[in-house]
């Protein structure tokens, strides 16, 4: 039973993962990359190590997807007269 | 062309990781599988390293815990320090940006609702981990970090937010300054920086393991003053 949430698990997050580096705009790359950890966070619990998961989800999944989000609606376009 | 050649280097390094990982000779067994009777880690995990003291081991429950605050303590200080380093660089930083962050989307009636319910409940929760965090898993970190991120959700869903920014900085002065002193009191008696003075207790109980809880009380307070005040810098521009 729980090898096939690993299995499941993993291979979504190698879509996820080809899906953060494809996408063309960038804020859909942010949230892939986001699922990715959050993906992560369980295969952390599976493999026992709780610890690590949490501060995944804290860090890995939260306070880096805001500050990428919070840059990305900061930047504004300069240099681009064409 | 350039893409099929990323993907065959690609390949290749994982054949390689792959084959390293789990080939013939390899160390790395299969989860589970791993003898730890004959590695420094079966000392850790029976809490017998320092056999010669009168009272052996930090005595709290979490392995990773007793690592990270009880042998490696100042490594942890070592990471309280980067933290206040990025802390510090963006509060300098910050007076560049010259305005306040506004978004381009007003938070509406779900997210300023939403945030007073829950809002409260990841602060509470981040300071259950790290006052548990010699018992079970977290700890200082990740509280510290769960405390910042409920002041973020409060930054996000009230544009006139606005914390106590000294009351942050006070705070977060005085739990640097708690923990060296610790750490010097920690010399003073036992000889070595940041040792671990004071009774165990009982495994399990939540006053137990010396020094440790009082550490990761501490290093949650700091940590979590320290992410607030780098949110509030990051978001309202210039520091006055």
């Amino acid at each position: 039973m729980i090898e096939v949430v690993e299995i499941i698990v993993g291979a979504l997050m190698l879509l996820f993962a080809v899906l953060a580096i494809e996408s063309k705009k960038l804020i859909n790359s942010v949230i892939y990359m986001s699922l990715m950890s959050l993906l992560s966070v369980v295969s952390f619990i599976i493999m026992k190590a709780p610890d690590v998961g949490i501060t995944e989800a804290v860090i890995g999944s939260g306070l880096v997807t805001f500050l990428f989000v919070i840059t990305l609606t900061q930047i504004k376009k300069t240099g681009d007269t064409k | 062309m350039k893409r099929i050649i990323a993907i065959l280097l690609t390949v290749a390094v994982g054949i390689f990781i792959f084959t390293g990982l789990y080939g013939e000779d390899s160390d790395f067994k299969a989860f589970g599988e791993k003898n730890i009777s004959d590695t420094v880690a079966n000392s850790y995990v029976d809490k017998n390293v320092d056999a010669d003291r009168e009272s052996p081991e930090s005595g709290s429950a979490n392995v990773v815990t007793s690592i990270v605050v009880n042998y490696r303590s100042l490594d942890t200080l070592g990471e309280v320090t980067v933290l206040f380093v990025s802390a510090l660089g963006v509060a300098l930083l910050g007076g560049f940006l010259k305005e306040k962050v506004t978004f381009s989307v007003k938070p509406g009636f779900i997210l300023k609702n939403g945030m007073k319910i829950i809002s409260g409940i990841i602060l509470i929760t981040g300071i259950y981990i790290f006052i548990h965090g010699h018992l079970s898993p977290g700890g200082g970190f990740p509280g510290g970090a769960m405390i910042g991120s409920s002041f973020l959700l409060m930054y996000l869903s009230d544009e006139e937010f606005k914390t106590k920014i000294t009351a942050f900085k006070i705070m977060e002065g005085t739990a640097g300054s708690l923990i060296l002193i610790i750490g010097l009191a920690g010399l003073s008696i036992g000889g070595y920086f940041l040792y671990n003075f004071l009774p165990n207790g009982n495994v399990g109980d939540l006053i137990s393991a010396g020094i440790v809880p009082i550490l990761y009380v501490l290093v949650g307070l700091k940590v979590g003053s320290e992410i607030s005040n780098l949110l509030g810098n990051f978001l309202n521009g210039e520091v006055e």
